[in-house]
């Protein structure tokens, strides 16, 4: 069913993730479902297509349908595309009381977009998300695999500064620079 | 000062390394524990009286004896490092800071357990943490400390660190193992538990980051001097990880048992609330467990000193009294409005439900739909009565404790704090919304 596939990982992702098919027991390489699932996004420009999900499945030997329910469960996965900078910011409880609302409401002012939305020229999209194990260091964000923790108004300037300025290949969670 | 197990050595530098660690007598557990016999670690686990560290609580030791191990079929250790729980930030710290502890850890609990493959399972977005433990043990591996005949013994042993993908549910233990499975991460109904049926059907033991930590110094001391720290059957170190309205958050070693009062505000641990405010409530184990007004979290309901410790806590049962859990420690100021703070709660379990069980799959919902409108204005005293409803008929109601952890934080924040709720409703103009960004270094007026 995938002969008219187009979409294929490079070397490097190819033999990543053997390694990591390499870590469950023999018939058990579906276990490595979730792992190859960030790898594809990674691959993928940050984010997961139809296509880039039958091609896990190949790649795994199981149907399109078991990586389609996986992938729609965790909220880490696009499935949709995204900007090049996905900007999480925790909204939960402990992020809320010191202040993670109007880090949300200086951001979407900012870009001029709303939580869930990206910019015009894809660059940015902007998440609220659930408790990222950050609660001393409130309030917080991640984008790619940093945290930026202790947030003020003055710091998220300069991270989204340094976004645009440095920011090439998406970085979503997984990105290129983890498949070496 | 308290005596530190897990964090002694937790700010020498380079500790991360498996060099720096050596040099600090790591692995010395790892050496001792190889020449015992497997069922004396054991043993000696269960006379430490250590409980799980993730927030059931339940002794690790007998979960380690409950193990079923039929001829012929793998066993696996897997290690619980999906700390999601609001307010809960201790594992992360400690992988962060000393991961070779916990990859000692996880050894010494394998070859008590007989499992020559195990797994720590991390939280996906927690990927720089995944890439130090990875360093760690390819560091380990090269060292002769994982792999075949580790250190002379005979005992094969692999670990693997395998990623999430964000799913607060995945700290479930049976939806852990079913997302290890490379499945959506929906709890399994027990029995069989895991010590029977677990990862691929075989026998398995899965255990918090912090438990497996703890392992390394009770074989090190001996169970019984383990035990002789804290109080009662709250024995051995806890680490508590403490946010908030207050002026040190941070993680904090206690010895089970110190006084509420002085670990807030004590210069040793919390330093006291934040701008001289007043205290108004703490919850004390991470978002599920019950919140808790300022006398009931300082004094038991007959005036003694509130202690950290699984009984003290939980003292008065949940009228006048909360857990332990997760150590997770979040403290509100006398500013803080109790309706929006559980209002983000409620929203983060509904989020979270896998959706297995309609109760708690739709009650999540109903009840954040509740407090939104509750927020907006157009609340009345009906619907506080039906969020009471709701989260009576969640409690006890479904597959996994999520559905409990969901109707708890509800529960006791109508037990204790009915009339702000029925203030919000009776007159919107008193409703606190996002009164915190004054907290909020050079903010904008327009942007307040």
């Amino acid at each position: 069913m995938n002969n008219e596939n187009k979409l294929k990982f490079s070397d490097e992702a190819l033999a990543l993730s053997q390694r990591m098919i390499k870590r469950y027991p023999e018939g058990k390489q579906k276990s490595a479902l979730i792992p190859l699932l960030h790898v594809a996004q990674a691959e993928f420009g940050g984010w997961l297509s139809s296509d880039a999900m039958d091609y896990v499945a190949s790649l795994l030997n199981i149907t399109p349908i078991e990586v389609y329910e996986v992938a729609s469960f965790y909220s880490m996965f696009n499935l949709k595309p995204v900007g090049k900078c996905v900007i999480e910011v925790c909204h939960t409880g402990p992020c809320w009381l010191l202040g993670s609302d109007d880090i949300v409401k200086y951001i979407e002012k900012k870009l001029s977009i709303k939580a869930g939305q990206t910019t015009a020229d894809g660059m940015f999209t902007l998440k609220t998300v659930e408790c990222l194990a950050s609660c001393g260091t409130a309030p917080m964000m991640q984008i790619g695999e940093t945290y930026h923790e202790n947030l003020t108004l003055d710091k998220v300037d300069n991270i989204i500064h340094e976004c645009r300025a440095t920011v090439v290949e998406p970085v979503s969670h997984w990105s290129k620079k983890e498949i070496k | 000062m308290g005596r530190k197990l897990l964090t002694e050595n937790i700010n020498v530098p380079g500790i991360q390394s498996l060099d720096v660690y050596r040099k600090q007598g790591g692995y010395e557990g790892l050496k001792k524990a190889l020449g015992m016999s497997p069922d004396a670690i054991v043993e000696e686990v269960k006379k430490s009286g250590l409980r799980g560290r993730g927030g059931a609580g339940f002794p690790t030791g007998m979960k380690w004896s409950f193990l079923a191990k039929p001829d012929g079929v793998p066993r696996h250790l897997v290690c619980n490092a999906d700390e999601s729980e609001p307010g809960t930030f201790k594992d992360r710290y400690m992988m962060e800071r000393i991961p070779h502890l916990l990859i000692e850890g996880m050894a010494i609990g394998s070859f008590a357990l007989g499992a020559n493959t195990s797994y720590i399972y991390i939280r996906g977005e927690l990927l720089y943490v995944f890439h130090i433990l990875q360093k760690a043990i390819d560091e380990a591996y090269a060292a002769g400390l994982l792999g075949k005949n580790i250190m002379g013994s005979g005992f094969d042993f692999d670990l693997h660190v395998h990623c999430g993908a964000g799913a607060y549910i995945c700290g479930e233990e049976t939806a852990l193992i079913e997302s290890l499975e490379g499945k959506r991460g929906n709890p399994r109904i027990k029995p069989p538990f895991p010590a029977i049926q677990g990862l691929w059907q075989r026998p398995t033991v899965v255990n918090n980051v912090e438990s497996i930590m703890a392992v390394v110094p009770i074989v090190k001391m001996g169970g019984d001097e383990y035990a002789k720290i804290g109080v009662g059957k709250s024995t051995g170190t806890k680490l508590i990880s403490a946010c908030g309205h207050i002026n040190k958050p941070g993680v904090y070693e206690i010895e089970l048992g110190v006084p509420v009062e002085e670990f807030i505000y004590s210069d040793e641990y919390c330093g006291g609330i934040r701008n001289g405010k007043d205290l108004k409530a703490v919850v004390a184990g991470g978002s599920s467990v019950p919140v808790l007004p300022k006398d009931l979290i300082l004094k038991l309901a007959n005036g003694e000193p509130r202690l950290m410790s699984y009984e003290s806590l939980s003292e008065g049962g949940f009228a006048t009294g909360t857990m332990l859990g997760s150590g997770g420690f979040i403290v509100m100021d006398e500013d803080t409005s109790i309706v929006k703070n559980l209002y983000t709660f409620t929203r983060f379990y509904h989020h979270e439900s896998c959706g297995q069980c309609s109760p708690c799959r739709e009650g999540t919902g109903w009840m954040e739909k509740i407090l939104h409108k509750i927020l907006d204005g157009h609340g009345t005293l009906a619907d506080v009565d039906l969020l009471w409803e709701i989260q009576s008929k969640i409690e006890g109601k479904t597959i996994c404790p999520l559905g409990d952890a969901a109707a708890w934080p509800v529960a006791s924040a109508i037990r204790h704090f009915r009339s702000e709720f029925e203030e919000y409703v009776k007159n919107p103009s008193s409703i606190k919304k996002d009164n915190h960004y004054y907290r909020l270094n050079n903010i904008s007026p327009e942007v307040a």
